[in-house]
């Protein structure tokens, strides 16, 4: 149903794949018969060359015969689909689990090992099982090469398997709408040989900044990777939460628990405003809309976020 | 709009004035006049929201930015879908063509309650203006889409409230016309017509009725409950509050899913009157055609969970939600062939309103066929959420509803008005619209099933063939459209006149009076024999 070279991106695209073409096919014979039959009714039957009509007011063994054949075929139908889904449900022991995590408009996969990406990096021919969490709202992680999709709902705890067949890249997209910018949020599945994955899972490093980045160039980096910039832009216009230019060191007028007040930009707000962002709220903006950080972000990186924010405020 | 009445006893029921200029008809309580109020606010709001689509389909002729940004674009699909679901599908044809038709199909005066037919119109645009509004108040318009999804709805800090509320007051002007045409139907049947002695299009209606009778007040208190949350902060559906989402989405579709029979049972009852009259035939099966009706509007109620196999629900809540939703496409189907067997030896007579008639069909047929996709677990999977499902539903319910409309409006308007469209002009627009309509849908399917999912503002670059011959074909679409309404308008004002009591050769009741009918429809109601539609 997808492109030709991805037909067997995952263990599931076959089984679904030939619930579509049964369906289809089906749906098609079902369509050109009709259509056929009405266009030559209305040729054959038309009033300048069948000016009288038959009256016929039904034929009940017809009608029987029609409805059990449509009642046989919807049923048959019915099981070859619940056939197809039934894998996807069954998820195997030797699974490796890896949290999904969604929010406002960004996902992140975590690993067991602590490692923290934004794309979904899985070895190739390796059940693999994903936790899913949103944290906002509803989100719906949704790989079509691989055929498979789950809503990502806040407060309730669910998963979604599949097993890679084939290595290559594939677009993940959050298929329910959450928002503003619903249609950038989207991520890449990496399928990775097994020596490759193994090489990749045990380097920890939650950016990967080369060594020749200067510190504001690793911290835009940072802020690329943790989907800051959906929120927040650099060029001082306004989306979702203020833009970076001009922060640093300038007095930031904030509602702290109902309270008015000023306060300056420096480092330790920044820090805060990054782990307890519903602290303090800048005038203007939305309580809620940015999540805490904590636990996704350290603070070695946030010192490499600040670096940037001062290179763009000077 | 004045019409010829040297030859007629009684004049027509657009002579009839109580009061003057616009008073006439807003205070006028015939159910031929309110079903003309709601055919013109229904057009208005279908033009409003039929260029909100076109605007969102040149925004996606290419990827990123076109002509608006992502929060216009996000609030354009939101109005869009309210405009179209609650303004017009819904209240669609029974409003107009129930109204205006019903009584005389089945031989009565008026309705049962003509006060209160006049109050669901009011109602209805109390609620329309009350949806408006949130376009225009401080938050900006809501961006939540028609669904109000918790928990984006509680996020979100446009104005979804009012769009809420306005849906909430709709939805009484639903229930009010249903509860008026239950009655109606039972109680005003002229002498002689049995149940089996009425025609197909009342009995859809019956059946429709029923739908917005129980279904509605579900949607009533999710609605209300949705307020109760935003404004005192009451924990149903905020996870955030201790509430569930996934109830939200339950209570959303037990009412949204029979909604969608309450637009296409009408529209199936709509052909069933046309097919007959152009193919000079009674149609085949009538009772299995009543039956069917029933069993749609019967199982219609349990199928609900097909909208969320992919929100989390038990093993086996989808195998039974699957195969319920399986089974409600056997009546659709029966319906198919029956239409089919009608026109099987007919005199068929090739006008407009059967050309829409049949096409009709063909659109169905696809948006029913495409619908086993969905209500097949697996593929249920991949395309849910998608330009598929997009395309799907507008196969049925634009597709269904929209042409039956098309086709009514064309099959009665000699009636409603004593006035003729051009024949010709009628004839392109439909075609040109057929076109349009084909070109703008169909490679939504593919985009589907290619993993293009719904409500998106920008995609990646290998959407983008499929999204811009969709586009070329809302063109196409739209230029259809303006040649219709432009002769529909026209026509009314200065066609030919026709006063011809039966131009089709019809043989339902509406034919025996005269064109416009007078005020009460009947000189003397008629005493029922036959069936509704016996030729011989
Ligand atoms: C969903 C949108 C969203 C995302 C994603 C987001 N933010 Fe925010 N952010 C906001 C909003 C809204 C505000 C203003 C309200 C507030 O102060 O909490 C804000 C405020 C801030 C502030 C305080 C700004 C000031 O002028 O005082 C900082 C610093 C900040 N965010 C940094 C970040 C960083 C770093 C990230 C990524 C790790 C991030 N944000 C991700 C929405 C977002
Ligand atoms: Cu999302």
């Amino acid at each position: 149903m997808y492109s030709a070279d991805q037909l067997d991106a995952s263990s599931f695209v076959e089984g679904v794949d030939r619930v579509f073409y049964i369906i289809l096919g089906f749906s098609f014979i079902f369509l050109i018969v009709i259509t056929v039959l009405i266009i030559v009714f209305m040729i054959k039957y038309r009033k300048s060359k069948h000016p009288k009509a038959v009256q016929i007011e039904g034929n009940t063994r017809l009608e029987i015969a029609w409805t059990i054949a449509a009642v046989i075929l919807v049923l048959a139908l019915f099981f070859i689909g619940w056939a197809g889904y039934k894998p996807m449900r069954n998820i195997p022991d030797d699974a490796m689990k890896i949290t999904a995590m969604a929010r406002m408009w960004q996902f992140n996969f975590m690993y067991e090992n602590g490692k923290v990406t934004d794309s979904l990096v899985v070895p190739v021919g390796q059940a693999v099982e994903l936790d899913l969490i949103a944290l906002d709202v509803i989100h719906s992680l949704y790989i079509p090469a691989f055929r498979v999709k789950e809503d990502m709902v806040p407060g309730i705890e669910k998963n979604m398997w599949f097993r890679a067949q084939r290595e290559g890249g594939y677009d993940i997209f959050c298929a329910e709408y959450c928002g503003l910018e619903h249609s950038f949020m989207n991520a890449r599945v990496r399928v990775l040989s097994d020596s490759a994955f193994q090489s990749w899972y045990v380097d920890t490093t939650r950016v990967e900044i080369s060594k020749d980045m200067l510190p504001w160039q690793a911290g835009y980096e940072i802020l690329r990777k943790n989907g800051c910039v959906a929120c927040h832009t650099s060029d001082g216009s306004k989306l979702v939460g203020p833009s970076y230019r001009g922060i640093y060191g300038h007095m930031a007028e904030v509602e702290t628990g109902g309270q008015s007040r000023e306060v300056i930009v420096d480092s330790l707000y920044i820090r805060n405003s990054i782990f307890n962002p519903n602290d303090d709220i800048v005038n203007g903006y939305n309580k809620g809309l940015m999540l805490s950080y904590e636990g996704l972000v350290s603070d070695e990186e946030i010192g490499l976020i600040i670096e940037y924010l001062r290179h763009i405020s000077q | 709009m004045t019409t010829d009445n040297t030859a007629r006893a009684e004049p027509s029921f657009f002579e009839y004035k109580k009061h003057k200029g616009i008073l006439a008809w807003i205070l006028s309580t015939d159910h031929k006049r309110i079903g003309l109020l709601y055919l013109y606010s229904i057009m208005t709001f279908f033009i409003v929201g039929a260029i909100l689509g076109l605007l969102m389909k040149l925004e996606l002729i290419a990827p990123g930015k076109t002509i608006m940004e992502a929060k216009t674009y996000n609030g354009v699909f939101t109005l869009h879908g309210i405009i179209m679901i609650f303004l017009i599908v819904i209240p669609g044809l029974p409003a107009v063509f129930g109204n205006f038709m019903l009584p005389i199909l089945i031989g009565a005066k008026d309705v049962a309650f003509p006060r209160l037919n006049l109050l669901s119109w009011y109602i209805y645009i109390f609620g329309a203006i009350v949806v408006l509004m949130s376009q225009f108040m401080s938050g900006g318009p809501p961006d939540t889409g028609w669904t109000f999804y918790a928990p984006y709805s509680f996020k979100t800090t446009t104005n979804m409230l009012p769009a809420v509320l306005g849906a909430f007051i709709l939805g009484f002007s639903s229930i009010l016309t249903g509860l008026n045409f239950i009655v109606t139907i039972h109680r005003m049947r002229a002498p002689g017509m049995t149940w089996l002695k009425m025609p197909l299009f009342p009995w859809a209606l019956y059946g429709t009725a029923w739908i917005q009778l129980l279904a509605t007040p579900i949607i009533g208190i999710t609605l209300l409950m949705t307020v109760g949350e935003r404004l005192f902060n009451i924990g149903f559906f905020d996870p955030a509050l201790g509430g569930d989402p996934i109830l939200y989405q339950h209570l959303f579709w037990i009412y949204s899913h029979p909604a969608v029979y309450v637009m296409i049972l009408p529209a199936m009852g709509v052909i069933s009157e046309i097919l007959p009259t152009f193919a000079q035939k009674t149609i085949f099966g009538y009772k299995a055609i009543i039956f069917s009706t029933i069993a749609i509007a019967f199982v219609g109620y349990f199928v609900w969970g097909h909208h969320m196999f992919t929100s989390g629900m038990s093993g086996t809540a989808l195998y039974v939600f699957s195969i319920l939703t399986f089974l409600v496409a056997i009546p659709s189907g029966i319906k198919v062939f029956n239409w089919v067997s009608t026109i099987y030896k007919g005199s068929i007579n090739l006008k407009t309103p059967f050309y829409w008639a049949v096409s009709f069909i063909f659109v169905f047929m696809i948006g029913g066929l495409t619908g086993l996709v969905l209500g097949a677990l697996a593929t249920n999977v991949h395309v849910h959420d998608t330009h598929f499902v997009v395309a799907h539903f507008h196969f049925i319910v634009f597709g269904g509803v929209g042409f039956a409309f098309m086709g009514a409006i064309h099959y009665w308007f000699p009636k409603m008005y004593g006035r003729m469209y051009d024949e010709t002009w009628a004839n392109m627009g439909w075609l040109i619209f057929f076109i349009g309509f084909l070109t703008l849908y169909l490679p939504m399917f593919y985009l589907g099933i290619a993993g293009m999912p719904r409500r998106y503002f920008d995609y990646l670059p290998q959407f983008h063939g499929g999204n811009i011959i969709s586009s070329f074909g809302a063109i196409i679409m739209i230029t259809g459209l303006l040649i219709i309404i432009t002769n529909l308008v026209r026509s009314a004002r200065m066609g030919p006149i026709s006063t011809e009591r039966n131009p089709w050769n019809g043989k339902t009741l509406e034919w025996t009076v005269e064109s416009p009918p007078s005020l009460e429809n009947f000189e003397e109601i008629p005493v029922i024999e036959k069936g509704p539609y016996e030729y011989e």
